[in-house]
């Protein structure tokens, strides 16, 4: 048995640590604004950003391929400003990886900002703490079990992604070609050693990451300050 | 010093209307019944609630009404909070710093002294006791450099022990760090035991205010402060004024008494409350005592309240009426009282039944 091309299985973790920065920078005040807003399209708000764990990847795919397409606004935007296409590359990918794995994110850190509360932001503010320090310097630092079960549920939800892949990105090797992908064209073509050595990769990667995590998440109950 | 409220705060089934202007000094209690709006007064001067309207300044500066709404963080007051309200997620050391840090200060070692937190510095706050927690909080508070300072009964969710050992840790406050305190709270112990001037709140609206003995003599506080208070209500008769001592003097079941002079007519019919523990029993016709009041009768129960120092006796005082008296225990077998006994109840004060209070 040769020694499967990990190319893809690089492209994955590219793809999902690039995704999951993504979702932290728009999960956050997102998460943030669902957990202490008033406002009533907030169910609206919430239901959208839920969608994604109900509709099949296909027909994510097919609106994402839609959208991104250069003779859509979106797509034409893009292309107006980068030169390149949204569909059938990484930064394409990125996106469709990013909204398809929203909830992931939003939902633990919307829950753990939640127990939060308003007690512990109020005594803050009453200790001179202005909101955004408040925010930083409190809230986040309560929140981070929420935060960092956000970042292991979309970095894992994104590396096994595959129909959202299929659809918007196709299969170009270095661009697109992501390990699941990779894995199903083995089978396809009946490479079974293959698709084999990669599976087994990707077993023994993703179990290592969450086992890592856990344990880390159970010995240091993170001190700050 | 001065702090001017002038607020209305409408929130489902309660609205809270305050217009006072609070002398500031030592410790001013904030005292009223559960629900009665205390810590949403104080809520609303700390700027923790948004939505009331009207005027807030504190020391001539604006806070809400004229000018902007200025926000917690920048009214620099010291909010102690019922729950403490530590940040889990540091040690003592961390919470303490977290205040100093943002405010400049430098009264580390004095706020660690004053309130003997140095050995619970290194702590994590889930290990610290409820009265630990609310030293760390009330320490926390001060390293804000605060120039007001708002208690939310700090003392509450304690037990009698910790509460007693607390208590002269807040009465040195205002002394150490030349801080005015508003203390929310509604135990008459606690605002005899900590203030200087009082403020009674009831049903959002200020009913009474001034230094603490005038207003605590003043007040029904059985009724302010929501409790029962045991007491009788006996009938009496005016019977003349005395205008040289400012008494009214009246009859009960055909005994003598007299009260602070009111505006009542002689012959008038009235419902005077007595509470329990202003009436003191004794076994002969008391002479060279200041109270006046002095009335017989004979003991027709005596209820011993377990596990607590105090007994109730039901005196019958002719006429067919009744008085209470709330004596220790003790003194009922020092005395040897017993039912049957013919006694002299002392009562020290007496007030109208449900009259209105005179604001002021």
């Amino acid at each position: 048995m040769s020694w499967p091309d990990l190319a893809p299985l690089w492209l994955s973790v590219q793809l999902a640590a690039v995704t999951t920065v993504f979702l932290l920078i728009i999960g956050i005040p997102l998460a943030w604004w669902l957990a202490t807003t008033r406002a009533r399209i907030r169910p609206f708000i919430e239901a959208i950003t839920a969608l994604p764990l109900v509709l099949p990847p296909t027909v994510l795919g097919f609106y994402f391929l839609i959208l991104f397409s250069p003779s859509s606004t979106l797509g034409g935007l893009w292309r107006d400003a980068t030169g390149t296409t949204l569909t059938f590359s990484f930064s394409g990918l990125v996106l469709a990886s990013a909204l398809y794995s929203l909830p992931f994110m939003v939902q633990p850190l919307q829950s753990a900002f939640e127990a939060v509360g308003r007690a512990p932001m109020e005594a803050a503010a009453t200790l001179r703490a202005g909101r955004l320090d408040a925010f930083f310097h409190v809230a986040m630092p309560m929140a981070r079990r929420g935060i960092l079960t956000g970042i292991v549920l979309s970095f894992a939800h994104t590396i096994g992604e595959f129909g959202v892949v299929l659809m918007v990105g196709g299969n170009i090797p270095g661009q697109t070609r992501v390990i699941s992908i990779a894995i199903y064209e083995q089978v396809e073509v009946l490479d079974y050693a293959q698709a084999h050595a990669l599976s087994a990769i990707l077993l023994v990667f993703s179990f290592t990451v969450l086992l890592l995590v856990y344990t880390l998440n159970r010995r240091a109950p993170v001190r700050v300050g | 010093m001065g702090l001017s409220v002038d607020i209305k705060l409408a929130l489902k089934g309660f609205s809270l209307e305050v217009r006072h202007g609070f002398e500031l000094g030592g410790i001013t209690a904030l005292f009223g019944a559960s629900g009665a709006g205390k810590s949403l007064l104080l809520r609303v001067i700390a700027g923790l609630e948004e939505s009331a309207r009207g005027q807030v300044s504190f020391d001539g500066e604006p806070w809400q009404g004229k000018g902007p709404f200025v926000p917690t963080a920048k009214r620099n007051v010291g909010y102690v909070f019922q729950d403490s309200r530590l940040f889990a997620h540091l040690d003592v050391a961390g919470n303490l710093n977290f205040a100093a840090k943002r405010s400049g200060s430098r009264a580390f070692d004095t706020v660690v002294e004053t309130l003997d937190l140095q050995p619970l510095l290194a702590r994590r706050v889930a290990a610290l006791s409820g009265g630990e927690k609310q030293r760390v909080a009330i320490g926390r508070t001060l390293l804000t450099e605060p120039r007001l300072l708002l208690m939310d009964e700090p003392l509450a969710a304690l037990d009698h022990a910790r509460k007693t050992r607390l208590l002269p840790y807040i009465a040195r406050l205002p002394e150490a760090f030349g801080l005015p305190v508003i203390y929310v709270t509604h135990s008459v112990e606690e605002v005899t035991r900590l203030a200087d001037r009082m403020v009674v709140l009831a049903n959002g609206r200020v009913l009474a205010a001034g230094g603490v003995a005038n207003t605590l003599a003043r007040l029904d506080i059985a009724e302010a402060s929501g409790k029962f208070e045991a007491g009788s209500v006996v009938r009496a008769v005016v019977t003349g004024q005395n205008r040289r001592f400012c008494l009214t003097e009246m009859t009960v079941a055909g005994q003598a008494l007299s009260m602070p002079a009111s505006a009542v007519d002689v012959g008038a019919e009235l419902r005077l409350r007595i509470r329990a523990r202003d009436v003191a029993i004794a076994v002969g016709r008391p002479e060279g005592l200041s109270i006046r009041n002095v009335l017989r009768g004979q003991i027709l129960e005596i209820m011993q309240e377990a596990d607590t120092a105090f007994a109730e006796v039901l005196l019958d005082i002719g006429g067919g009426q009744k008085l209470r008296a709330r004596i220790t225990r003790a003194s009922v077998a020092e005395l040897g009282l017993a039912v049957g006994n013919t006694v002299f109840a002392l009562v020290k004060s007496v007030s109208f039944d449900r009259r209105a209070l005179p604001k002021g």
